[in-house]
């Protein structure tokens, strides 16, 4: 509560960041890093030129290629964008992605290209290269901006107009949003992943019941999660309807932290490590609502519609749509399963899939990239699948071939890929086609989503791994 | 921005509810360099469907779209408002709101308008009873008019942006307005925050 002497992490970010505060309108927000890509920028930087304006902090600004970017044919540094010898191939990606260069080189912003060591999708990078740290604001043209909460930042997703204004700028106005504490007690059982997790979380509170919130994930289950596992959870806060997830910055988050390359070093890793103390909710901070969850109870999650509050255990059946006591509910599931092209009863291990996909925001690091490695040793995917592996970001992909798990996707019949969105939306030419179904790590099973027609199951890496062996959704334990 | 004061014209019933934005624009659709020509990807994969409302004669050239629930939810994409408008729409009714498609829309001109379930409900039911029936988004007065249908439904919106919509005005020249505030605040900011050059 504004006021209050006992503040909850989301307020003290808030609060520290307010530039200009009046009565009836939003506050003026600083934001601290700005990250950019190349689909919801270009007409931004068209309405700086337009309006003779400059990029305030380009400092504070840091780009990368991620949509549209091929995971084919990436040679290394300077592959190039144009000619017989590119790997991208549609010329609208083609202008897209100039455009990005373009505008970084005109507006002084670091760019990470195509085939650059450090590409990779935004989301990936901001954590990696240690500029996502504890107390930040963060904004992105992007909705999956959410992710970089799991260090303890503020961080949402935004619109071309303000993408525009945060260039101009360096500021955001914005209304102060309430705040939703979901409280994870227990510990998530053998098998049952952070994946798993954020699933029940929206199925639980609905694709709207966010709306309006800070999400500030908390419980025994959260602080037990790895920072790969906090990343997933925070990533699909969005898929509830908040613009933002946070948890709070501990030990954890300190240790992912320390030694990366924009990481604060010496006297001000000390300095920073004070303030990223101060930050975590007071005791007796009041959410504007509290959600609560025994993780002792979850099991592998799977969505079955198209919308991820659509998500059951895996030990379900698909669900009878006239079970719903909501009209408009009732009507979204019988829509959903006529696109899914599924009949209530069938038991969701039945389903059969054609298409598995490992990667993106929500689920494209190496800890990920590890768990379905470990499900595939030694096992082949089933001859009527194919399975693409798209690591987060290349570095993700640099460190996968160090450990050798590039070897054991394609001993077992996987496509290892070179990183970006991929699949998950599919700007590039990674889509399913009209009538496939996949079993996807990624954040969305809305219609068409992975390519017109196609039908996504959403499932953790595990899942995953072990439903391309089977050929039918499917968890480790299954084989 | 054009400004929006009060807007009267037919309207199209859209009874679904979760309209995310791929729906509204899909990916595909998303490559275009420039602000406009994104009418053409409206509802896309829907459009191809021609039982689809909005290829229903009836509706042609309407301006106002009713909507369900939980209506613009899911990616940032501004694209998904650009198509919107692209296409001829001014208003969006809807229950709820996705909070960025929300925030964009009234960043382009485009109003949402936030009315209770059995109001929108009722506004659906009288456009496909007579699909002439002309509505009324009165920004000025918070209200949403239907008078042949007996429809009168007031909608809350905060005091600024109304002004903001109603004036037309560019926020980024709002906020310059205060630019010695940002230089300030910039000088009290700590030394160990991260940059990215």
């Amino acid at each position: 509560m504004a006021g209050s002497p006992h503040r909850t992490l989301a307020e003290k970010i808030w609060d520290a960041h307010v530039v200009r505060s009046a009565e009836g309108e939003p506050d003026l927000l600083y934001i601290d890093l700005h990250l950019l890509h190349e689909v919801t920028s270009p007409q931004a930087f068209d309405g700086l030129r337009a309006a003779s304006r400059k990029v305030r902090r380009p400092d504070l600004t840091i780009a990368t290629e991620d949509h549209n970017v091929p995971t084919t044919g990436i040679t290394g540094p300077g592959v190039p964008l144009t000619g017989p010898d590119s790997p991208v191939t549609d010329p609208v990606s083609r202008t897209q992605v100039e455009a990005l260069r373009k505008n970084c080189a005109e507006f002084g912003i670091r760019l990470h290209p195509m085939g650059d060591a450090d590409q990779g999708i935004v989301h990936v990078i901001g954590p990696q290269l240690g500029l996502t740290q504890p107390g930040l604001t963060i904004v992105c043209g992007d909705s999956h901006t959410s992710t970089h909460g799991a260090l303890g930042a503020l961080a949402f997703g935004i619109g071309t107009s303000e993408v525009e204004h945060v260039l101009a700028t360096q500021t955001l106005p914005q209304v102060r949003p309430k705040t939703m504490a979901i409280t994870v007690d227990g510990a998530l059982p053998e098998g049952v992943t952070a994946k798993d997790l954020i699933l029940a979380i929206i199925a639980k509170i609905g694709t709207g019941g966010g709306q309006g919130h800070v999400l500030e994930y908390r419980g025994a289950a959260i602080r037990a999660l790895s920072m790969a596992g906090r990343l997933t959870v925070c990533n699909m806060s969005i898929e509830a309807g908040a613009r933002a997830g946070l948890v709070a910055p501990d030990e954890v988050t300190f240790a992912y932290l320390e030694g990366r390359p924009h990481a604060p070093s010496g006297a001000a890793w000390e300095a920073a490590l004070d303030y990223w103390r101060t930050l975590p909710t007071d005791a007796g901070a009041a959410f504007d609502r509290e959600v609560t969850l025994d993780a002792a109870t979850l099991t592998p999650y799977v969505t079955w519609g198209t919308n991820p509050a659509q998500a059951l255990p895996l030990a379900s059946a698909v669900p009878d749509p006239g079970s719903f006591a909501d009209p408009a509910t009732r009507t979204a599931a019988e829509r959903a399963l006529t696109y899914m092209d599924l009949k209530p009863g069938t038991e969701l291990r039945d389903i059969a899939v054609d298409t598995v996909f490992v990667g993106s925001c929500t689920n494209g690091r190496i800890e990920d990239l590890r768990a379905a490695a470990s499900v595939l040793r030694g096992r082949r995917v089933a001859p009527s699948v194919r399975m693409l592996v798209v690591p987060g970001s290349m570095a993700v992909r640099a460190q996968a071939e160090r450990e050798g798990l590039d070897a054991i996707f394609t001993a077992a019949g996987a496509d290892w890929r070179s990183a970006g969105c991929s699949m998950c939306l599919g700007m590039n030419p990674d889509k399913l086609s009209p009538g496939q179904r996949s079993a996807s790590t990624s954040n969305r099973n809305f219609e068409g989503r992975q390519g017109k027609g196609g039908r996504t199951h959403l499932v953790s890496p595990e899942v995953a791994a072990a439903t391309a062996v089977t050929g039918h959704l499917a968890a480790p334990a299954d084989l | 921005m054009e400004p929006f004061v009060s807007h009267s014209g037919r309207a199209v019933p859209l009874r679904r509810s979760n309209v995310d934005t791929d729906q509204i624009i899909p990916a595909e659709y998303l490559k275009r360099v420039s602000r406009t020509g994104f009418g053409q990807g409206l509802f896309a994969a829907w459009r191809e469907d021609p039982s689809f409302v909005l290829n229903q004669p009836q509706y042609a050239g309407a301006t106002i779209l009713v909507a369900g629930a939980d209506f613009g939810t899911g990616s940032s994409r501004e694209h998904a408002v650009w198509a919107l408008t692209d296409y001829g729409f001014r208003a969006v009714i809807a229950p709820r709101f996705g909070d960025i498609f929300r925030g964009n829309a009234t960043k382009a001109g485009l109003l949402p308008v936030v009315l209770p379930e059995a109001a929108v409900t009722a506004l659906q039911d009288a456009v496909e009873a007579e699909p002439a029936t002309e509505v009324v988004v009165d920004l000025d007065n918070r209200v949403v008019v239907a008078e042949a249908a007996g429809i009168k439904a007031p909608f809350e919106i905060d005091d600024y942006t109304r002004w903001r919509l109603m004036e037309g005005l560019d926020d980024i020249g709002l906020t310059l307005r205060h630019v010695d505030d940002i230089t300030a605040f910039e000088h009290s900011r700590p030394a160990f925050l991260p940059v990215t050059g």
